[in-house]
């Protein structure tokens, strides 16, 4: 449904994309994953027939996405990131306009469907101006999803919308992702996680993983940290060398006087907690705290870029922003959902 | 041409629904009506102190002019301004629409509303029939009404044109007024006799208007001028709008 080769934009001197090669197959979700200014916009862009490549050749739905850009154009439906909508027209009247200049067939039909299915019907002939944030967001889903497009494109669907909201909108995407082939655009990892068949993480323009959300998950987990806050006899050096030789630990850090930071083997296949705790305390150290640090997503981008990067034990140091979160298995915190 | 027709019609109501169209259609029938009353308590005193002739279309279509290049900065400069600051642009270059259909759509749509605006003033030219003995001749009517549309289609098209270049609505009237008034005045920089003398005549808007349809004839040439220009700015329009693709 969708193929990228080496796909490259540049702005000017600015590389934005850099040979992206992906594919996304009908009935798929897609995610892509991303900080800010990764290139997820403009690779959506490029996708939805906006704007040209500088380099390298897409297609959706079979056809070429600068070549037979109209006949791409009319088979995708899409929501751009900050979903401009026309202010001064009715949710129906807008609804129309896109449907008259798409050629949609039995048209009223079609919108009244659509609004029911976004749940906007009873809003249908009030203003667009007047809407919230997360209606905005559904009139927008449903010029998206008015034309029965094969291919659908969501930018940043849930951003700039309260927790209720986005749990409205996910549910409505994977509904919609039974039909169609989805491609969407995050930075919320766990948002990731929940759509999607498969995620691309992209960071600088180029895509550093490509795996399915249960992969993506085992890899975090073989990253999970465990904080631990000690007091004891002697300094915490000595017990990070007792704790590091545990069959399990794969490596120690001592923050500071009272903090250790244990990396734990994914495949160890137990809980190593409980083991952690004993051995604090046969140490002859008292044990006040011990929480599960999980990584956030810049974590990951932190660490997949490491990979990348080969041995850079530098990159290791320096892992500021890891929020802790009191022991629990959920990979991501919803904490770094919004910036 | 059934997507120049839809995003015409949207544009064409949307004058109907926001606070400029209503302000152009005022201002302009008020200063008109002005100036014409005006013209007529001078060329009443005329007639009957000096025993001149009953004055004639002149006093209404003379000022049109005028007050058109005043007025069509306003209707345009949102055309395609208003699309780029709000972001509405992105979908509408991602819906089934060609480059031109889009500008030529806006375009028509702004024409439309200069037709019904110049319809609305021909309760001057029939006030002025029915005030005036033997009433009014109307030749130069038809041809001065003919010559200001295809002067407004001339003008909307290189409004378009500068609206498509600009994010901001208030640059896209500064810069469109300033070529407004540029064209009128090109021919006065010309020195009389001189060998540019006739280019810049030529490429001078009034000068077309003023010579021919003013006076009731109908010029080829005029007609061919307009007709150029607005397909000019109709094509500029479009190669800004397809620049902007590339640009991203």
């Amino acid at each position: 449904m969708i193929k990228a080769r080496g796909l490259t934009k540049y702005y000017g001197r600015r590389l934005a994309i850099d040979h992206l090669t992906f594919e996304a197959h009908k009935g798929e979700i897609v995610g892509f994953l991303g900080p800010n200014g990764a290139g997820k916009t403009t690779t959506m862009r490029i996708l939805t027939g906006y704007m040209p490549p500088s380099d390298g050749d897409a297609w959706v739905a079979g056809y070429h996405v600068v070549d037979e850009s109209l006949e791409v154009r009319r088979r995708v439906g899409y929501l751009p990131e900050n979903v401009a909508l026309y202010d001064d027209m009715t949710v129906w009247d807008y609804l129309r306009f896109m449907g008259q200049l798409r050629q949609v067939p039995d048209l009223d039909e079609r919108i009244a469907e659509v609004l029911e299915r976004v749940n906007l019907l009873e809003r249908s002939e009030s203003f667009i101006g007047s809407l919230s944030r997360g209606m905005r967001q559904r009139v927008g889903l449903a010029q998206a999803i008015l034309h029965r497009p094969e291919v659908l494109i969501l930018d940043e669907p849930t951003m700039g919308l309260d927790p209720a909201q986005r749990v409205e909108v996910r549910d409505l995407i994977r509904e919609i992702g039974q039909e169609h082939t989805v491609m969407l655009s995050t930075h919320i990892l766990s948002e990731a996680q929940e759509l999607c068949d498969r995620v691309l993480i992209i960071n600088e323009g180029r895509i550093l993983a490509e795996d399915t959300p249960e992969e993506l998950e085992l890899r975090l987990r073989g990253a999970q940290r465990v904080r631990l806050q000690v007091s004891g006899p002697a300094s915490a050096a000595e017990l990070q060398a007792r704790l590091a030789a545990l069959p399990g630990v794969l490596q120690v850090q001592a923050a500071d006087a009272q903090h250790l930071e244990v990396e734990l083997a994914p495949d160890a296949g137990r809980d190593l907690r409980p083991v952690l705790a004993r051995a604090v305390l046969d140490a002859g150290y008292d044990l006040h705290e011990m929480c599960t640090v999980s990584l956030s997503l810049e974590d990951i981008f932190l660490q997949l870029i490491r990979e990348e990067g080969a041995s850079d034990q530098e990159a290791a140091a320096a892992e500021p922003s890891a929020t802790t979160e009191a022991a629990s298995s959920h990979p991501a915190s919803e904490a770094d959902e919004e910036a | 041409m059934r997507t120049v027709w839809i995003i015409a019609r949207r544009e064409f109501r949307r004058y109907f629904t926001s606070p400029v169209g209503y302000l152009v259609l005022f201002l302009y029938l008020f200063i008109l009506g002005l100036i014409v009353n005006n013209s007529l308590q001078q060329a009443y005193a005329f007639s009957v102190f000096q025993g001149a002739p009953p004055p004639g279309a002149d006093i209404v279509i003379g000022p049109m002019l005028t007050l058109l290049v005043f007025s069509i900065p306003a209707l345009t400069m949102r055309l395609l301004a208003e699309e780029q600051a709000s972001g509405t642009l992105e979908l509408l270059l991602t819906a089934p629409v060609r480059d031109w259909e889009l500008v030529v759509g806006k375009w028509l749509g702004a024409f439309l509303f200069v037709v019904v605006l110049l319809a609305l003033t021909l309760i001057y030219p029939l006030a002025l029939h029915l005030l005036t003995e033997p009433g009014l001749d109307w030749g130069p009517v038809i041809s001065g009404y003919l010559g200001l549309l295809l002067v407004s289609a001339a003008l909307l098209a290189l409004g378009v044109a500068v609206s498509a270049l600009f994010r901001s609505q208030v640059a896209a009237f500064v810069v469109t007024l300033a070529l407004f008034l540029f064209l009128w005045m090109i021919s006065s920089l010309a020195s009389a006799g001189s060998p540019s003398e006739g280019v810049l005549r030529y490429l001078d808007f009034g000068h077309h208007f003023y010579t021919s349809f003013f006076r009731g004839v109908i010029d080829l040439q005029g007609v061919v001028y307009y007709l150029s220009v607005t397909a000019f700015g109709l094509f500029v329009g479009t190669v800004i709008i397809e620049s902007r693709r590339w640009r991203g």
